[in-house]
């Protein structure tokens, strides 16, 4: 009897891949609290800056008198940053029980695991972006379109797989949990060093300069779009531009971690 | 050596071993520097611009505003983290050592807060270093420094117990740490990042009679203008209220604490 013929290595590797997403699937699934940290932290946060900062929209320069619109989008970010930074500290934390080690022994190639992780992290960030999104618009923020909207959803899943490549890094470099900090005060500083509480005309020089430079201002730009007013091409390149350099620079990183990492 | 002698002894071993702990796990001390210092730097850059609008009280600048809503946060997250360590002590069995040892158990709390004060009380200078260093002028000079310094390390002590009747009656370090995002929802509902006055609606109602608003506006007096009797009077009341709940929720807990084991 002939023996059956060995399955494509593509196949194998995506077989990977949706296994490694499941799985992260059925820890959502089986331990639902798990979610919760995730969701609350954005939701509170833009929950607090709307009611601290919202009557910024006052000042001469501000481009729309709703704050809850303005202010929604970065929190969605802020959200993936957050869940980008969860998939690094469970990433630490298998590796801790010994998780990693099996994974490492099989077959199954570095970038594979990596991309695994981080998939799981950009589908498990629509969560909390749908929840800040809800009450939101339940507050009165301005429906984006369905452009906007898939636009601002592309963003937010994006960017978790930057901060999941961040988060993936660093837990490889550590192998510990106590690097949590660092990776969520990482994705957060990313986020919010941008013009995220107020245009970048009226923020302070010095905070002005940085979110110039900083790739995630085009992100947070181009994902605002939908909100305070149309979306074009124009403002989406740069933020498509920005997320394909990070993830490049970060999933290097990470890959590179990953190859390091011996059992 | 007498009994005071001998508990202020245990006390003082105890805060200082909280104050290790703290300072060696990234995951204690990073809540209560890196996080607020990160956020400090960003609403100032941010949110400056603020200081233009009609009504907001005047002020140097928005990062001398800024210091009290930071210095609150920190030692809020010092209070939360204490009690964080104390709920791991409960779990990895070495309260129940204490508890076992000739020592006083009022001791073994009041030395868990002794350290959650002095973290407190180093979050203040933290700030404070970090605002001179950036041009904040502290209006009410040296008195008005070491004001803002003692009530803070005053609240720390009170924050933190509650923190620390919350480690004692779940016995577990995810609870304590599930109350992160409630410490973030009750800065947020004060007057620690914005003038009330500015403040959008609930939160404006809620902030006028949220406790920490007077603290913040005790501690925010006398760096943006000067000593004032009746800011520190209102945030000493404020502080004394959260003592006696800490104290009240402390005691059930150990009580509960020592019956269940």
């Amino acid at each position: 009897m002939e023996a059956a013929a060995p399955s494509p290595a593509w196949r194998a590797n995506l077989a990977t891949i949706a296994a490694l997403t499941a799985r992260a699937k059925n820890e959502l699934i089986r331990v639902p609290g798990a979610a919760i940290p995730g969701v609350l932290a954005p939701t509170i946060f833009f929950l607090g800056l709307n009611g601290v900062f919202g009557a910024l929209t006052n000042l001469p320069g501000f481009d729309t008198d709703s704050y809850v619109s303005f202010i929604v989008p970065v929190s969605m970010l802020q959200g993936a940053g957050f869940t980008g930074a969860a998939a690094g500290v469970n990433l630490a934390r298998d590796y801790e029980q010994g998780w990693v080690d099996r994974l490492l022994v099989s077959p199954a190639p570095r970038w594979v695991l990596l991309v695994g992780n981080v998939l799981a992290a950009s589908a498990r960030a629509l969560i909390p972006a749908t929840f800040v999104l809800g009450i939101a618009l339940a507050l009165g923020a301005s429906f984006p379109g369905l452009d906007g909207l898939v636009l601002c959803y592309l963003m937010v899943a994006a960017m978790a797989a930057v901060a999941a490549c961040w988060g993936s890094a660093l837990a490889l470099r550590f192998k510990s949990q106590s690097a949590a900090p660092l990776m969520q005060s990482g994705g957060m500083a990313l986020v919010l060093l941008t013009p995220a509480y107020a245009p970048l005309t009226l923020l302070q020089p010095w905070l002005e300069e940085v979110a110039r430079i900083n790739p995630a201002t085009q992100v947070v730009e181009a994902a605002r779009q939908g909100f305070v007013g149309g979306v074009t091409w124009g403002d989406t390149w740069p933020g498509l531009l920005a997320l394909a350099g990070l993830a490049a620079v970060l999933g290097t990183w990470a890959l590179r971690e990953m190859r390091r990492t011996n059992v | 050596m007498s009994g005071l002698a001998a508990n202020a002894r245990v006390v003082r071993a105890l805060g200082a071993r909280s104050i290790r702990q703290t300072f060696r796990r990234p995951q204690l001390i990073s809540p209560i520097i890196v996080f607020p210092t990160l956020l400090l730097a960003i609403q100032t850059g941010g949110a400056g611009a603020g200081v233009e609008l009609p009504g907001f009280p005047p002020v140097q600048s928005f990062l001398q505003f800024m210091l009290a809503g930071s210095m609150m946060q920190s030692m809020m997250l010092a209070g939360n983290s204490g009690g964080i360590a104390f709920a791991v002590d409960i779990e990895m069995g070495f309260t129940d050592r204490l508890f076992s040892a000739p020592i006083p158990r009022f001791a073994i709390v009041l030395g868990r807060l002794a350290g959650t004060a002095a973290l407190g009380l180093f979050a203040a200078v933290w700030f404070l270093a970090i605002g001179l260093i950036f041009g904040a002028q502290i209006e009410g000079g040296i008195a008005g420094a070491l004001l803002a310094m003692a009530l803070i390390t005053a609240s720390a002590l009170a924050v933190g117990g509650i923190g620390a009747a919350i480690a004692l009656r779940s016995g577990s370090a995810s609870v304590v740490q599930g109350l992160f995002p409630l410490v973030l929802v009750v800065l947020f509902l004060s007057s620690a990042f914005f003038p009330e006055n500015l403040m959008v609606e609930p939160a404006r109602t809620i902030a006028e009679y949220n406790p920490l608003s007077f603290i913040v506006e005790g501690v925010r007096e006398p760096i943006i203008s000067g000593i004032d009797a009746s800011d520190t009077l209102a945030a000493l009341a404020a502080i004394a209220g959260i003592v006696v709940l800490g104290l009240v929720l402390s005691a059930r807990a150990l009580r509960h604490r020592l019956r269940v084991g």
